[in-house]
This record gives C-alpha cells, structure tokens and sequence, in this order.
C-alpha cells in the first residue's frame, strides 16, 4: 500500500481532524468472525467452511475492464470462477462488483455506452463468441429486487424453460421440470397446494426463491447473485443462505453481497474490490481474518465503506 | 460490553405530551384563508353544477322525447318533423366509424410506443415521432379533417370513396373518415401504453434478458401483458373522442342522412359510401342546421351523452382496476 494511495482516501487520511467514532464501528469490530444469523444457518456455514477448493474451473477473466463512457468501472481484473463454490463479491459502494457481475453474461451491454476490454471465457470459450441468449442460459442471474414476473408460480418457471415464444412444451411435460426446479430451490413444499397462485402474492423471501428457481431452471452451470438478501428480512436471508449453500454442490456461485457476515458465511473464496480494482482475492478465512493487502483489512474491519 | 450502552434505545422524550389538536374551524382562520377557501368550494360547485345542468336538462329532454321506435327506424327527408324517421343510421355510423378508426389506432399506436420505449434509437428519430404524434394530438379536428379530404380525393385512392358517375373522386367514405379519425384517437393510446411501459421498471426487463430471452420475445410475453389496461384505457379514451367529433365527420363523411351504399357489395360498399353520426345528426337536426327537428335532436343528442357517459366510466373502471392489480 503506498503512501499517496492512503492520502487520497479522506476516511484514511490521518491528518485529518480526528471525528468520534462511528457507532456502527463498536459492532463490526465484534465481527469479524460473525455469530449472527439464526443457529442452522451459522451451523451450517461452519460445516461449510471445512470443505476444501470445489471443483474445475468454470469461468475465467482475463484483464477485464468495463468502461461507461470514459468512466472505468472495472480496471483490469483477473479472476477464476469454480464450480462447485460460492464467490463472494465484496466492496464499497460504486467499486464495480455489481458491473463485473453483469458482464458475466453479458448484460452490460445493454447499458447505452457501456464498453468491455479484456476476456472472459466460460469452458475456455470467449463469452463474445457465444449467442447471448445461449449464454445467459448457461450463466442466470438473480436481481437485488424479487421480480417475479406477473404471471403464476408455473408460468414464471415454465417461461425460463420455454425457448422464447413457442408454446410448444405442454403443460403436462413441462411440470416435472417445474417441479424439480421449484424443489430445488425449497420453495416447492410451500406452493404445491396451488401452482397457480400469481407469484406476486407471495411473500418477498418466496419470490426471491421463485426467482431462483427460475433461473435455475435451465440447469445453468453458473449462478450470479447480485444483492440477493438486501431486500429480504433476517429470516427469508438465513433461508436462501442456506439455499446458497445447497446449490453450490452443482453449480459455480457468484454473490455479490454488502454484508461482510454474509460473505464470511457463504463465500468459499472471497473477492475484495476498490475503486473498480481487484485488491484481493482468496480463501474465505484467509481474507477475513489474514488479508494481505492493508485495504482489506481496513475493509473487513469496518474502517470505511 | 461497554458497546451497549450505545445501544441501549434512546430514553423516551420528557417534553410534556402535546395538547390533542383541537378542531380545525373555519371561525379561527385569518380573513383572506377564508376567501380563498369560500372561492374554491364555489368554483368546484358551480363546475358540478354547469355538468349537472347538462346532464339533467338532455335527460329530461332526452326521455321526453325519445322512443324505441326512434331508434329503430331509419332517417328520412322530410318537411315535417312526424316524417323525418328515426336516428338508427346515425347510431350505425357512430358505432362503425368508432370501430374502424381504433381498429386502426391501437396496432399502430401500441407498435409505436413499444418502439420509442423500448429501442428508441436512433434517438433523435424518437424524439422526433413523439413530438410528431404530440402535434398530431394538438391539431384541431377540422384541419385534421382538410387534410383527409386533400389525401382520399386523389385518383388513386377513388377505390375507397365515394364517386362520381363522371370519375370525380370526392374523397368521402367510412373508410376515409375512419382512418382520419384513427388519427385523433391515436395520441391517447399512444401516451397510455408509453405510460405503462415507463413504469415498468428496467430489472424486470433485465430478469427477462438474463434468462436468456429475447428482447422481442420479453416484449411479447412480459411486457405487452402488464400495459394491457393502458391499452384499454387509451382506446376507451380514444373511442369517447372519435364519438364526438363532427368536423370529420361533416368533411370526410359526408354527413348524409341515410348511410348510402357505393356500389352492390353489401358491406364493402357501405364502407365506401356515406353517412352521419349521431354528432353531425344532432347539428342538422337542431335549428342551426337544415332538418329542423329539434326534438329528434335532443333524443340523439341524450344517446350521444349516454354513449360518453358509459365511456368515461368504462375508463375509470379499468383504472380503478389496475391500481388493485398493483397493489
């Protein structure tokens, strides 16, 4: 960490007059190994915590920059993606996670004047060179706002399942399909009374996990959440937390997330971003309790953001 | 645990608690409060009162004069007003002119604000076709009306109007009028479903796209579904207007008593040919126009008012009915 990097952080910056100390930071400073959540959840990510590196490489970013005009949004990151673990996406405000996540299956390039320099190759394949409807097959997303469309809990997964507009899969094909996707995401037992209730009567953990399993729905080989959990109480959290914890047996997970104990709790690898930079990444443990890089661990010990 | 302390809930406030708020009376107010108050309840109920006025005054008129067998038999020339017939062709032609001018507003309009919405690119070029379609709404029915007549007069377009045994082409029929008439109804379904489709917020869109959907097939399945009352409502909107207008009507139509088929073909030559509307009826009938029949007059007039009346309350039931879907 050099010395002018730290100067042109205010909230570094020593010469500064001294403020009280933030309130919030009495908490956090109890936290760096968090006891939060309800007893299953924190149960199960200490089991989680035992398992070794997942399995093969699934995606790969190579020197990726986003660019918003002339606005660099994400500088030069390099990045593996394995399956079967989840990725945690942490950093401040603006740092370009939630960017970084959607130029995973392209949906940057959606945003007027957005432009992308570098790689990123999913199976060793440029995702450029992929058709895009292909690709978001193969990489779903989950948004910050359960967005169930209004339509009723089959139509939702069926929708995903169908190939744009045909009708052709009948209703009797593709309910084993909806089903399992459904029962996968742990929403299944608590809808199966009545499929076609409207999704937006369900309460907002329910439709986060409909929205889920919607995306999951087409087997997809990697799962991007972005704020999954912010809209949601502390106990539909602990339940998808969980649900996390499940699906990354199957698929590569990447989370972005602002709640560092959520991290520490479901993220096997952890990735640490400033300022649209990649300042670390690594194991879970080592970056919560050992960072090597001074940023972090100002970050991880509630120091700013 | 010294941090509990910073917890700990604020205690609670020692301000004494604050008197209950007495009855606001208009006795307490300062003078000129007063006024303005006095002003605007006259103005709201003098308002109500002109609109009840109408209502009551076609109503009474209206049931005094108006019979079934009114409604059912045809107008006819005639001197006296016990010879002129009924108002069923004017009834037919308001109904068919309504009915082709939004056949061919909405497909139009909706394709349109789907555009602008959801490409709009070039920007410019969408700039433009909104402004274009906000002139278009601003422009006085008459004109609107001229331009017809100058565009359905051309040869070309004879096969559509009515015409002369000489080949004169005079440019009026249900087809022209009705398709002039698409053009007062458009800008209102235009501004509902660009409405509807802005409130839409972009995640939805984007949850589409990321489960690898097309953005035709996102327009199709997701998004043309949610603005379907906006639809309905910019087209009952659009229907009260094309119901009302008579400048098209008198221009582009002909504004003829009976409808008067073009031709042998049964329907096709009714679209071809001429005929009045409950409005243009109404202004012929009365004793600014040439029929003087003034209490057939008032019996169109009241249908007319009847068919307005149910079209405002079809637009504030779908409304209504929306709002209860979101919520």
């Amino acid at each position: 960490m050099s010395a002018h990097e730290r100067v042109a952080d205010p909230f570094l910056d020593d010469t500064l007059p001294s403020l009280p100390p933030p309130r919030r930071r009495v908490r956090l400073d109890r936290t760096p190994v968090p006891v939060a959540a309800p007893g299953d959840a924190a149960a199960a990510g200490a089991r989680r915590r035992q398992r070794g590196p997942g399995g093969p490489e699934r995606m790969r970013l190579e020197r990726l920059s986003v660019l918003y005009g002339s606005h660099r949004a994400v500088k030069d990151v390099s990045l593996p993606i394995h399956a079967g673990e989840a990725l945690a996406l942490i950093g401040p405000s603006g740092c370009g996670k939630t960017t970084l996540l959607r130029t995973l299956n392209r949906l940057t390039e959606t945003t007027a004047g957005a432009t992308r320099e570098g790689r990123v190759l999913l199976d060793g394949t440029d995702v450029e060179q992929l058709e895009v409807t292909a690709l978001r097959r193969r990489v779903a997303m989950v948004f910050q706002q359960p967005n169930p469309f209004p339509m009723s809990i089959f139509d939702n997964v069926a929708y995903a399942i169908r190939v744009q507009n045909r009708k052709t899969p009948r209703r009797r094909d593709l309910e084993p399909r909806v089903v399992d996707a459904l029962r996968r995401a742990g929403l299944y037992d608590e809808v199966a009374d009545d499929l076609d209730r409207p999704a937006l009567r369900l309460s907002g953990g329910q439709q986060q996990r409909l929205c889920i399993a919607r995306a999951i729905a087409t087997r997809p080989e990697v799962l991007l959440m972005d704020e999954p959990c912010s809209a949601l109480d502390p106990r539909s959290t602990a339940v998808i937390e969980e649900l996390i914890g499940e699906l990354r047996r199957e698929l590569a997970v990447v989370i972005v997330t602002h709640n560092l104990a959520q991290a520490h709790r479901i993220g096997d690898k952890v990735a640490f971003m400033y300022l649209g930079d990649l300042v670390e990444y690594g194991e879970a443990e080592q970056v919560f309790v050992d960072p090597r890089a001074e940023r972090t661990r100002d970050y991880v010990a509630g120091a700013f953001g | 645990m010294a941090a509990t302390a910073y917890e700990a809930p604020p205690p609670p406030p020692s301000a004494p608690p604050r008197p209950a708020p007495r009855r606001d009376a208009v006795r307490t107010w300062k003078w000129s409060h007063r006024l303005a108050f006095g002003t605007c309840w006259a103005c709201g109920i003098a308002l109500g009162l002109v609109c009840a006025a109408i209502v009551v005054y076609m109503g009474v008129r209206g049931v005094q004069y108006l019979n079934p067998r009114l409604l059912f038999t045809r107008p006819q020339p005639g001197l006296a007003q016990s010879t002129t017939g009924g108002i069923l062709d004017p009834i037919v032609g308001t109904v068919i002119l309504t009915i082709i001018g939004i056949a061919i507003a909405v497909p139009l309009a909706v394709v349109a604000a789907v555009w602008v919405v959801e490409y709009g690119r070039p920007a410019p070029l969408a700039r433009a076709v909104e402004s274009g379609i906000e002139v278009v709404a601003g422009t006085p029915d008459i004109v609107i009306a001229i331009f017809g007549l100058a565009i359905f007069q051309l040869p070309i377009l004879a096969p559509v109007s009515f015409t002369a045994s000489g080949g004169g082409v005079f440019g009026r029929s249900f087809l022209a009028a009705g398709s002039m008439m698409s053009l007062i109804a458009l800008p209102l379904v235009f501004g509902a479903v660009r409405e509807g489709l802005t409130a839409i917020p972009a995640h939805v869109r984007e949850a589409s796209w990321a489960l690898g959907k097309t953005r035709v097939c996102t327009i199709r399945e997701i998004l043309l579904p949610q603005v379907r009352h906006n639809v309905a409502t910019g087209a009952a909107l659009g229907m009260g207007r094309i119901v009302g207008d008579t400048a098209v009507v008198v221009v582009l139509l002909g504004a003829t008593l009976q409808i008067e088929r073009q031709g042998s073909v049964p329907i096709l030559g009714d679209l071809r040919g001429t005929g009045s509307t409950l409005t243009s009826y109404v202004y012929n009938a009365s004793p600014a126009g040439e029929g003087n029949a003034p209490q057939k007059a008032y019996a169109a007039a009241f249908v007319l008012l009847l068919i307005v009346l149910f079209l405002n309350f079809a637009v504030d039931l779908l409304g209504r009915r929306r709002k209860e879907t979101r919520a």
